[in-house]
């Protein structure tokens, strides 16, 4: 096994690098199915993080992961499943797209998101699962009070998602067994 | 010249040097070691409240994490990985080759994936608006690339040397050399974001950025080397850097 390379911060530049047109938009806004995820990046002092990139990464809504290409240049009707969204100056990020299925019977759905920012010195993994999950095992294995933290509530355009980075209300963040 | 007014520039780079050091010296006496950055490293300011405080939780990755989106020659124009072809004059500065591998923690190639970089140009300036570096812009020089690694994991980039910027962290902090990476993995546990710099830079001991890595051997991982098989004949110097992911979690038999 070879040692991994460290990450680094995102930085305050990035604004004119990583985000590029149709990058948020998993599916056209208002296309049949669509729905929005979006929420705030908010620091210890509950302060909005204005300069942070959320990445998202999802199933379908039957619960098909894509493996087609075009996130980049989207063609309109492929279903890719990844997005980018750059917070804007209220700290708020926002994608458009479908609401995800099951990868497995009984499994409960999720979004897949990755945070960066500048001030953040490595990349965040988390999950939005969608609200009222019901028996999962990732989520029976966090302390009762914090569990709140990886599930969206709903709104009346879709899911609400909020990342706290630090302090009150910190949101569950994951290490995966192999990193 | 006296350019910064924040309300860190009282803080000097002795005093900031000398928290890098502190940091250092426990980490020594502690006798572990941590191969990652750390996200808690106050002598980078920003961090202070943007570090989570809670151990992260441990999680077996499942269904779309174990899976990484595709990218392919739709996303991605050949041309996008030359940086100093995408305007009408040649950019100022020294043309350079950075290349190498990306692989994973097993030792295997990440074929075909997407690899982003972005940059200051030679003079140290980011075409990024909030950029407030009297330096100047370089019209012939955005510093923004994108390329597909190909069948044995390789990347290359042709591009311009950067130079080293200030920013306002504290009084007269400056960060070394450096360009901008984004990698993906062949599952999505393995995304990367980090900065890769040149060696020998003399702001290496100085910068909180790069010593946010407390294990020396750790951070130069992030140096690359000056290959003069990469240099080419009256053309460009050349550079190499090999990217090292975590582990995937898919065997590779599960690969189409
Ligand atoms: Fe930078």
């Amino acid at each position: 096994m070879s040692t991994p390379t460290p990450g680094q911060t995102v930085g305050p530049f990035f604004g004119y690098a990583l985000p590029y047109d149709g990058d948020s938009e998993l599916v056209p806004p208002g296309s049949p199915g669509a729905v929005r995820l979006s929420g705030l990046v908010l620091d210890g002092a509950g302060q909005p993080v204005p300069d942070a990139l959320l990445e998202l990464w999802q199933p379908d809504a039957d619960g098909v992961v894509s493996r087609e290409t075009g996130s980049l240049r989207r063609d309109g009707f492929t279903f890719t499943g990844w997005g980018r969204a750059a917070t804007d100056h209220a700290g708020r990020y926002s994608f458009t797209t479908v609401a995800p299925g099951p990868t497995a019977s009984g499994a409960a759905p999720f979004f897949a998101l990755t945070i960066f920012a500048r001030g953040l010195l490595d990349k965040l993994h988390t999950r939005a699962y969608l609200p009222d999950p019901g028996a999962d095992r990732l989520l029976e294995s966090v302390p009762a009070e914090r569990r709140d933290t990886l599930v969206a509530r709903p709104d009346r355009h879709g899911f609400v998602f909020d990342v706290r980075l630090q302090g009150e209300g910190e949101t569950v963040f994951l290490r995966h067994a192999r990193d | 010249m006296t350019a910064t007014s924040s309300d860190t520039a009282a803080t000097t780079q002795a005093e900031v040097s000398a928290e890098i050091a502190a940091l250092s010296r426990a980490y020594d006496d502690a006798g572990t070691t941590e191969e990652r950055v750390r996200l808690d490293y106050p002598p980078y300011r920003s961090s202070i409240l943007r570090h989570p405080t809670k151990d992260p939780h441990h999680a077996d990755p499942e269904g779309i994490e174990l899976w990484s989106p595709a990218f392919g020659h739709t996303d991605v124009d050949p041309l996008e990985a030359d940086l100093t072809i995408q305007h009408a004059g040649e950019p100022v500065g020294e043309r350079m080759v950075v290349t190498g591998r990306v692989l994973d923690g097993d030792g295997r190639p990440v074929r075909h994936q997407l690899v982003e970089v972005w940059q200051a140009n030679a003079g140290g300036r980011y075409l990024h608006k909030r950029d407030q570096h009297p330096a100047a812009i370089d019209p012939n020089f955005t510093g923004v690339g994108r390329c597909l690694t190909d069948g044995d994991g390789v990347y290359r980039f042709t591009t311009i040397k950067p130079g080293p910027y200030p920013w306002k962290n504290h009084r007269n902090a400056w960060r070394p050399a450096h360009i901008h990476f984004s990698v993906f993995g062949s599952d999505f546990t393995q995304r990367l974001v980090t900065q890769m710099y040149f060696p020998g830079d003399p702001l290496f001991a100085l910068d909180p950025i790069y010593q946010a890595i407390v294990d020396p051997r750790a951070r130069e991982r992030l140096v690359a080397s000056y290959d003069h098989d990469v240099t080419q004949p009256e053309w460009s110097t050349g550079y190499r850097w090999d990217i090292v992911l975590t582990g995937a979690h898919r065997t590779p038999m599960e690969d189409a």
